[in-house]
């Protein structure tokens, strides 16, 4: 793929951008076509760590994520209302690391100096690079919502980093009696995985009309609209009847405070809702490494160059996933994966000297509102005038009319595309 | 089976189609090329290569498989869930080269 012209055009180029022009740097540019650190392995990091080894596999790519075993958001719902098991949702390095050559630092990233080009890790370790790749994810913006603090999330958990919050809120779940009230607080835009918190309570109202039939959800809103709204609700109203109540910012569904102990919300008219088990799916930001980089706006997101997504306010930091500002594109694994293959491209020409391709990203998010019962959102997304836009006529939504049959096929693509995308990003053969 | 009856109308409409796309005059460097068939491995499997329900795309004939992205292109496929929503948003040069980017990989 990579000519050898191209990689000893690499070097030439790699050295002259090393920042400071001192012998050591020199020496290891020389070594390689350029040395790339990513902080982060879930769908944009891993993905931009693959791709630049595709792209050019003489550049040096180290991944810095703590974890062996990164389980994904995606698909968690579906371990939560029973049709999965949680090991179906973790995936391993083993096939970065192996033939591709990446090397994975067990870490993690404790500060980023952006004008020296370097991150500093936990354990005192610093990893020097010419290209940074931050990929953190979300943080849960603890403090933003009254009551709401990590001891909290060990009694009403937010699930919304797949883990052992995650598995906590299945054994709660599990544990819930049969009549028990299942309360889900849903947070303003913008958030991490718009049709998540409804595809959530989707496959919980399967698992409870399965096993609790007399329980019921309740949705309380910091929104007035969500993604593929009338399709969830008129899917919730056709499998589950009356078990979902959902209520909007305009009806005093926006929770003000949570009491933990009690599970108790408050919501901005006054009313207070007990809950048997309480998810609060809480306001968030960029992942706090991107902050210590110095790359967040005031709002705790990453304000980013459209057509490379490298960091506005510092040079040779780019930017990938949930964390960014990207809209119109979700904060969607999809995006991350497809904003991770730009990313690499970018970087790959720019060490090489040349110029970064012209971008391209797509989006294909399938939601499951029961077993046999797929819905899906899609659009398809370029740079006009230094923005990103959707392209106009594509995209869109799921018909609202559909047969059983049509349903059942989006379930199943829903269940194919996790596969191929599990492959694409870490190699995955399930 | 219903879209084996599509692929003909499709194949008919092709040579306008081609003019158009060369009319554009879009010029997509095989890097960029790259760049856009970097999103289709998300459903289709890496470079097109599918294990699951979802179609592979990897090795389809170039004539064939552009037939069938304009046919999705002008939502002339019944029953089609998502690939007409996708394939509005791409140029008909874009849609000819990948078309033709994965009829080179190998099934």
């Amino acid at each position: 793929m990579v000519s050898r012209r191209s990689i000893l055009k690499s070097l030439g180029a790699a050295a002259l951008a090393t920042p400071a022009l001192s012998m050591p740097s020199i020496l290891r540019a020389s070594e390689s076509a350029g040395r790339v650190v990513i902080v982060g392995g879930g769908f944009g990091g891993a993905t931009a760590a693959r791709y630049l080894k595709r792209r050019n596999p003489a550049i040096d790519v180290t991944l810095v994520e703590p974890v062996d075993r990164f389980y994904t958001c995606p698909f968690s719902n579906l371990y939560l209302g029973g049709l999965r098991e949680f090991e179906s949702i973790g995936h391993g390095y083993d096939d970065l690391t192996g033939s591709l050559g990446v090397t994975h630092v067990r870490a993690r990233a404790q500060d980023v100096d952006g004008v020296a080009h370097t991150v500093t890790l936990e354990s005192g370790d610093v990893l020097s690079y010419d290209k940074l790749v931050l990929a953190p994810g979300v943080d849960v913006n603890f403090g933003a919502l009254e009551g709401y603090d990590e001891a909290a999330a060990e009694l009403a958990p937010h699930a919304w980093k797949a883990g052992p919050q995650t598995r906590l809120l299945k054994a709660q779940l599990e544990a819930l009696e049969d009549g028990g009230v299942f309360v889900l607080s849903a947070p303003a835009d913008p958030f991490r995985c718009p049709p998540g918190p409804y595809e959530r309570v989707s496959m919980i109202a399967h698992y409870l009309k399965t096993h609790k039939p007399r329980s019921k959800i309740l949705v309380l809103d910091a929104k007035d609209a969500f993604s593929k709204q009338g399709l969830f609700q008129a899917g919730w109203t056709a499998l589950y009847g009356d078990l979902i109540e959902w209520v909007g910012l305009s009806g005093g569904g926006r929770v003000v405070r949570v009491d933990p102990r009690t599970l108790e919300v408050e919501t901005e008219f006054g009313d207070v809702h007990k809950a048997g088990v309480l998810n609060v799916v809480p306001p968030q930001r960029a992942g706090v490494i991107a902050e210590r980089a110095r790359v967040t706006n005031e709002a705790g997101w990453v304000p980013v160059k459209p057509r490379t997504f490298e960091s506005r306010t510092v040079a040779d930091i780019h930017v990938v996933g949930d964390a960014t500002i990207a809209a119109p594109m979700p904060k969607s694994g999809f995006c991350a994966n497809a904003q991770g293959k730009v990313v690499a491209a970018a970087i790959a020409a720019e060490l090489a000297g040349e110029s970064a391709p012209n971008p391209s990203w797509a989006n294909t998010c399938y939601s499951l509102i029961g077993p046999d019962y797929g819905i899906s959102v899609a659009g398809v997304y370029a740079v006009a005038n230094d923005e990103i836009v959707a392209i106009e006529g594509s995209g869109g939504v799921s018909p609202a009319e559909a047969s059983p049959d049509f349903r059942r096929r989006e379930a199943q693509f829903g269940a194919a595309w996790y596969a191929a995308i599990a492959e694409d990003i870490w190699g995955t053969r399930a | 089976m219903r879209r084996k009856n599509v692929v003909p109308n499709a194949l008919a409409a092709l040579a306008l189609i081609g003019a158009a796309g060369t009319a554009s005059g879009q010029h997509l460097t095989a890097e960029d090329i790259s760049v856009l068939a970097g999103v289709c491995a998300n459903c289709h499997g890496p470079d097109g290569h599918s294990r699951g329900a979802i179609p592979g795309i990897a090795g389809k004939p170039y004539v064939a498989q552009l037939a069938l992205l304009q046919a999705f292109k002008a939502d002339s496929i019944p029953d089609t869930t998502v690939m007409n929503r996708l394939a509005k948003g791409y140029s008909d040069a874009e849609l000819d080269a990948l078309a033709r980017h994965f009829s080179e990989i190998g099934k």
